[in-house]
């Protein structure tokens, strides 16, 4: 399989996932439940939503890990039911948890996965690599004894060593400073630079906005997709922010007053949110009437992801995985 | 007081905290579990039942020139013994001999021709008796009985005038010749033996904790999402112990020759291809039953499971043959039976290699099947 199928649709060549209808059910529940995907081949995709949304789960089918229970599709071309093999060889995974070697070194880390992935001019490569991670002079010490910042990067450096044409990053910044973060983001635009594909999931809006589209999914399925600004548009959300003593105690009372969808804290500041704008408005005029409430002040303002987000999970319920 | 009595509840409150979580932890491991109740059950049935340190119905051969009704007797005897189980008859005595090297007869009894022309004549003919003494204690009760056999047997046929034949020392002039380890020296037996014990018990361990190593410590995923096939998986996680399980090979063969001066007597190479061929099947089985475990504690317990009747169903603590048929049946599965067999054989009774062809091939069996399985349970997937 070393020559790529001429297909007659050029769709295949420029599509570096596409999946139809993946379902995922583990003890008869669905946790995945009938996904579609069609990216581009160099673009970065954020993969959005809740803990338990299937995520992980979607990711682990198109790299091959798991056999979905319904649904087909290819991954760079490549069947990912029964060309698995092929697959791996072109893909890079980054698992959420750290999953490389504690009792290895470093170098010991690389060289494992380089030869594992049959690259020539090993030593060459692995010494790049460590040059370029910046951690030759700590090249010997146990992988299991860095901090979590440069287990991420080593993780990062580990799976794209062979150059993949795919890379699967599953929360790679959980847990890891805001610089540390911002460094692995450059790299990350670096190698889309290079012409790698790149999905990777996040809790942080700040880095889907650094996405060319998003994907939102809740309860395995798929809620949204589009750039930031077409998803909080198309999600039809006004919001007011509140300002000012006393508007944490607020919250509450604006729950249960018509045409509040969601009420959230920024900062100092309360965002209530709504679809409803004439409802919306009248609750904020109400609030302003009152008394207690003579230093705040109300000003609309464009919803921010977060926003859209939190409403688009208020509105799909709560986590429903079964965890194992 | 009732500051006093408040800390005391206090405390109990918190014992039947940790207690309960306890509980609660061991019953949702179903393995743990189900392994604390079959283990003293297995020792219990093995102690209990399996062991036998009077063994009896001990297959022998015999090789006959004189076909008497005398000699027929003395066969008659040893067949309604306890101890002796006439199975074979020999045609010469270099078959004789060789029914006792590969262990297929625990003894070979030897009536030479003249016997019972020279016994009537009151000469006290001579009943050479071979023993496989490789297993002292396998041997030893039903030698002693010898004598009562050929009197008892004899009793009806020595009558009127061969009466007096009956008074001491006896008609018959029993030679007993215990073979392969005529000084009766346990350890003789026992350091082959250990070889076989140290194998089984360190290499099963250690690969059955190959697999669930990796998926306790979450690296599972990340070699799975890697191209390595299962095969190449299995053969790089075992290849190492065999290296391993060879230096424990030398240093128990180089213990038993300057420490306990046990006698070699067959070949070395014969031997180390049986050894390695033993490693294999180790390694196969504990990779196996870390594709079966789902923590390293488990895999301890599969361990233990295993070895627990290797040791004692085997023939290596007690005498194979004093057991009871289905023990010897759950012997006949284990490895280390096998490679007893074949390790006695070459160090105490000089054969080759493929005089043991019934155990190489069970040998061979059971890594193969067992190899197959760890190869279909071996998961590509995370599911």
């Amino acid at each position: 399989m070393s020559f790529p199928s001429t297909s007659p649709s050029n769709n295949h060549d420029e599509l570096a996932i596409d999946v139809k209808g993946l379902v995922k059910a583990f003890d008869g529940k669905a946790v995945v439940n009938g996904i579609d995907i069609q990216m581009p081949k160099g673009q970065v995709w954020g993969f959005l939503g809740p803990n338990g949304s299937g995520k992980t789960t979607t990711i682990r089918m198109i790299c091959g890990l798991l056999k979905p229970t319904a649904g087909q599709g290819t991954c760079l071309g490549y069947d990912i039911i029964t060309e698995s093999s092929q697959i791996k060889l072109a893909t890079g995974y980054m698992t959420q948890k750290f999953s490389f070697w504690g009792d290895l070194s470093i170098r010991e880390n690389l060289e494992f996965v380089g030869r594992l992935y049959n690259q020539p001019q090993l030593k060459k490569l692995v010494d790049e690599t460590l040059e370029s991670l910046g951690l030759e002079h700590r090249q010997k010490q146990l992988a299991g004894a860095l901090s979590g910042g440069w287990k991420q990067r080593l993780a990062l450096a580990a799976v794209t060593m062979h150059q993949p044409q795919l890379l699967l990053l599953d929360e790679p910044t959980a847990g890891v400073d805001p610089q540390a973060r911002r460094d692995f983001w450059d790299q990350i635009h670096r190698f889309s630079e290079q012409g790698m594909t790149v999905l990777v999931s996040t809790h942080y809006m700040d880095e889907a906005e650094r996405c060319d589209q998003i994907v939102y999914l809740a309860h395995g399925n798929l809620i949204t997709q589009g750039h930031v600004q077409d998803v909080i548009q198309e999600s039809g959300l006004q919001t007011f922010k509140g300002t000012g003593k006393g508007v944490r105690h607020l919250s509450n009372w604006l729950k249960q007053q018509p045409g509040v969808e969601h009420v959230a804290y920024f900062g100092n500041a309360l965002h209530v949110s709504g679809t409803d704008i004439q409802a919306l408005h009248h609750t904020i005029k109400n609030c302003q009437q009152r008394p207690e409430n003579q230093d705040i002040q109300w000003q609309q303002v464009e919803p921010s992801l977060e926003d859209t987000f939190i409403a688009l999970m208020a509105q799909s319920g709560e986590d429903q995985r079964k965890h194992a | 007081m009732n500051q006093h009595r408040s800390k005391l509840s206090h405390k109990i409150s918190r014992i039947n905290a940790i207690l309960r979580k306890e509980f609660i932890q061991m019953f949702r491991d179903k393995m743990t579990f189900a392994m604390m109740l079959a283990i003293p059950l297995m020792q219990l049935m093995l102690f209990g039942f399996a062991i036998n340190t009077d063994p009896k119905h001990l297959p022998t051969a015999i090789y006959s020139e004189d076909n008497s009704p005398l000699v027929r007797s003395i066969i008659r005897g040893f067949k309604v013994s306890d101890y002796y189980d006439v199975k074979l008859q020999a045609n010469n005595p270099e078959e004789n001999t060789e029914l006792l090297a590969t262990g297929q007869v625990a003894f070979s009894v030897h009536f030479p021709a003249g016997f019972s022309e020279q016994l009537i004549k009151g000469f006290r003919p001579q009943l050479l008796i071979e023993a496989d003494a490789s297993d002292p204690s396998a041997s030893s009760n039903a030698i002693g009985r010898v004598h009562d056999i050929i009197n008892q047997a004899l009793r009806h046929d020595l009558k009127g005038p061969l009466a007096n034949l009956k008074a001491k020392p006896g008609p018959v002039d029993v030679i007993i010749h215990p073979k392969y380890n005529p000084e009766g020296k346990a350890q003789y037996n026992i350091v082959p033996g250990l070889l076989g014990v140290i194998l089984t018990m360190t290499l099963v361990m250690i690969t059955s904790m190959a697999m669930t190593r990796e998926s306790e410590t979450g690296t599972l995923e990340n070699l799975l999402a890697m191209p390595a096939k299962p095969f190449e998986v299995m053969l790089g996680k075992i290849l190492p112990y065999v290296v391993i399980g060879g230096v424990q090979t030398c240093v128990v063969l180089l213990a038993a020759h300057y420490i306990f001066a046990v006698p070699f007597a067959g070949d070395l190479t014969d031997l180390m291809a049986g050894v390695m061929l033993f490693i294999i099947t180790n390694l196969a089985l504990g990779f196996t039953f870390s594709t079966l475990a789902r923590t390293q504690m488990q895999a301890m317990q599969l361990t233990f499971f295993f070895f627990l009747p290797s040791m004692l169903l085997s023939g290596f603590m007690f005498p194979f043959r004093g057991m009871p048929n289905w023990a010897q049946a759950i012997g006949e599965v284990l490895p280390l039976t096998h490679f007893l067999r074949i390790i006695r054989g070459i160090m105490l009774k000089g054969t080759q290699l493929l005089d043991h062809q019934q155990d190489l091939l069970a040998l061979l069996a059971f890594t193969l099947i067992i190899g197959l399985i760890a190869i279909k349970r071996y998961k590509q997937t995370l599911d």
